[in-house]
């Protein structure tokens, strides 16, 4: 899950590393009343996921409150690479001396984490990092040992940040390491990390990313999924525990396991250019246990899209058995009554595969087409959105 | 032969009183495997009747392998407590972990890999967040269903459990030396490249199948491995040709990000290494049948 900055800021105030103060808002008038508060210049900051904030004009420095008032106004609602803003971070001002990058990461290529340090921050990191790759300093952290304040002394003196704040570089470098750590992050980048006038170390901007896996250990990282920016279908899947990404096309799919679901996207994506260009209309896993419930759930969401022509359920019983997903398909068609008014194309394979297709044989459901291979079945699925664009 | 897993493999179940545990216990029995016990330290000194066996619940790992000559484990505990699990069958050095369990933190994950290295490599970790490893007809040591293909020419690697499933189906006629499911996990133990090493040095195994997915650079690793050191005819495929950047498919390391990670990208690296990639799992299964069928 990735943070807002300001999320990400407020994680890093918990661990100590140092930030500027600031509120974030959602009107004008409150970024006007921000402003005021602080009583100094502000920095007013939109709150996207995305970056190229300050190229799309969505930072904007402002001397008064009703500055603020204005600049809050032109970029709350603003529309940055497809992100509306619906939230402003103003934060006091700061005077910068210098910029410097700093991140830790997951190196999934060697399994271990990685530290990136540069003077040079400010930019954007990869475009440094293809042009001036010496500039950008690459550390191993083993997640054993961690970093400690002699690691992170390494850390700085590698990626070149002037003696005269070297120390205090990492003393916040060994802070944002708690944080990396104790929040289960996969990612913390700070870019800039500045060095003000009064040689003061700051970090002026947040990035992080929270691993979903870790959820167990953080009930508090629940509360900072941001509802309305989720796209409803996938706000109601998550509500329900489902694993469902929406996608832009026409052919709603239902299969078992990560892989085979994106496999199935691709054969349904090249099936499609054989039927006027229609394409996968999302991801939904259902994983394992593919009870009726679960099996409603899924169909609930997927009818529930109005782009959605037709639906393919494809599923390889390993553990999960056929005939427990056909039992699934047939209840949940019972269960959704008229809902449900899409033709499904349903291919079966694998575990309890005889018991599978005649359970839906039996069930002769006027929705229901049964195609024996993959390719076939997601044919008949493009053929059948086709015909109902 | 096969690889890391043959009909003399003696299999310990950690979290074998678990309902996962349990259920999965007599599947891989009913599949032949020599299953010689199990441990959950709440329960040592107990035992536990599955599938008609009697099998001693031991205190540990190391306990276990002290009592039985036991030389794999399967890792079925949940995730809040699975580092601690592959923790104590890396000290117990055991040769192979394969750990099922889904859902572990990343930072586990991190952790007892860092761990097995400070060890000295001695224990092979497969997975986590992975169906396993199959050699048909001698052992099975996850929850690949034993009966969808048996034992024959071809060596099978892939992060994606279903897709392992649905390859080995579209096959079944030639067969497997072993399938092994690496898992989709940014953190795994065993890699494409540790499955391509062992294929090409198993007698049995006369071609590979690969299948890879979008996210890291694996297959691109693994592309350069076959180049430089398979002799072996290799076929690919990858999923998630059509998948948006940014989008999470399922798998946590299953994510295009900028220009990195894209099927395409992955695709164009194996066949320059002299893979030939299928668009689809059949025509990949294709490509293999016409291999196999000409050796």
């Amino acid at each position: 899950m990735d943070l807002y900055e300001y999320q990400a800021k407020d994680l890093f105030a918990a661990h100590g590393v140092p930030v500027l103060p600031g509120r974030t808002v959602e009107t004008a008038d409150e970024a006007a009343a921000a402003a005021a508060e602080l009583g100094t210049a502000v920095v007013v900051k939109a709150q996207v996921k995305t970056g190229g904030r300050g190229k799309a004009g969505g930072v904007k420095l402002a001397t008064t409150p009703e500055e603020t008032k204005e600049k809050a106004e032109a970029i709350l609602g603003m529309d940055i690479k497809g992100h509306t803003v619906h939230r402003v971070l103003v934060t006091e001002a700061s005077e910068i001396a210098e910029e410097y990058y700093f991140s830790f990461l997951l190196d999934r290529s060697n399994r271990t984490f990685l530290a990136m340090c540069s003077a040079e921050g400010g930019m954007e990191i990869e475009q440094l990092a293809v042009e001036r790759p010496e500039a950008l300093a690459r550390v191993p952290v083993d997640p054993i040992a961690g970093v400690d304040k002699a690691k992170a002394a390494e850390i700085v003196a590698q990626g070149k940040i002037p003696a005269a704040v070297a120390d205090q570089a990492a003393d916040v470098i060994v802070k944002l390491w708690e944080t990396f750590v104790s929040e289960d992050a996969t990612l913390v980048e700070v870019n800039p990390l500045v060095r003000d006038p009064q040689d003061k170390v700051v970090a002026l901007d947040g990035k992080v990313t929270l691993d979903e896996n870790a959820g167990f250990r953080h009930p508090g990282h629940a509360e900072l999924v941001d509802q309305r920016t989720e796209d409803p279908l996938e706000a109601k899947a998550k509500a329900k525990d489902l694993n469902y990404v929406k996608l832009d096309g026409e052919v709603g799919i239902i299969g078992n396991g990560a892989g085979l679901v994106m496999s199935t996207l691709d054969v349904v994506a090249y099936a499609g250019e054989k039927h006027g260009g229609v394409k996968p209309a999302n991801f939904l896993d259902i994983g394992g246990g593919a009870s009726a419930e679960v099996m409603a759930a899924g169909l609930d969401v997927i009818l529930g899209d109005p782009d959605v022509k037709s639906v393919f359920v494809n599923v390889f019983g390993g553990i999960t058995a056929c005939d427990a997903v056909a039992s699934g398909i047939v209840e949940a068609l019972k269960i959704l009554g008229d809902g449900a008014t899409k033709p499904l194309v349903v291919r079966l394979d694998g575990n309890n595969v005889v018991e599978g297709r005649r359970i839906l044989d039996e069930a002769n459901h006027p929705l229901v087409t049964q195609v024996g291979t993959m390719d076939d079945a997601a044919d008949k699925a493009a053929e059948l959105a086709a015909a109902g664009a | 032969m096969s690889i890391f897993l043959n009909e003399n493999s003696k299999v310990i179940v950690q979290g074998i009183t678990g309902s996962e545990g349990t259920k999965h216990t007599a599947k891989m029995l009913a599949a032949g495997t020599n299953i010689v016990g199990g441990v959950n330290a709440r329960k040592a000194g107990t035992s536990v009747s599955i599938g008609g066996k009697d099998l001693t619940v031991f205190g540990t790992v190391e306990e276990a392998m002290k009592e039985t000559g036991a030389d794999v484990s399967v890792v079925f505990v949940p995730p809040r407590f699975a580092k601690d699990a592959m923790v104590e069958a890396i000290d117990a050095e055991i040769p192979l972990a394969v750990v099922i369990t889904e859902g572990i933190p990343v930072h586990d994950s991190a952790y007892a890999w860092a761990h097995t290295v400070a060890k000295g490599n001695r224990t092979r970790i497969i997975g986590p967040n992975c169906p396993g490893i199959i050699s048909p007809g001698k052992s099975n040591a996850g929850i690949i269903p034993a009966d969808i293909a048996g034992a024959g020419p071809i060596g099978l690697v892939s992060k994606s459990g279903t897709l392992t499933y649905q390859m080995m189906y579209e096959l079944r006629d030639f067969g497997f030396s072993s399938a092994i499911g690496i898992g989709g996990d940014p953190v795994i133990g065993t890699t494409h490249i540790d499955a391509l090493e062992a294929f090409e040095a198993d007698p049995e195994t006369k071609a590979i199948v690969m299948i890879g997915e979008i996210g890291g650079d694996a297959e691109e690793r693994a592309a350069d491995f076959v180049k430089a050191n398979v002799t072996k005819p290799v076929v690919g495929y990858v999923a998630g040709f059509t998948a948006p950047e940014g989008k999470t498919m399922g798998h946590a390391g299953a994510i295009v990000s900028g220009s990195a990670g894209t099927a395409q990208a992955k695709k164009e690296a194996l066949e320059a290494a002299g893979v030939r990639v299928g668009k689809t799992p059949s025509e990949t299964a294709a490509l293999m049948r016409e291999i196999v069928s000409g050796l």
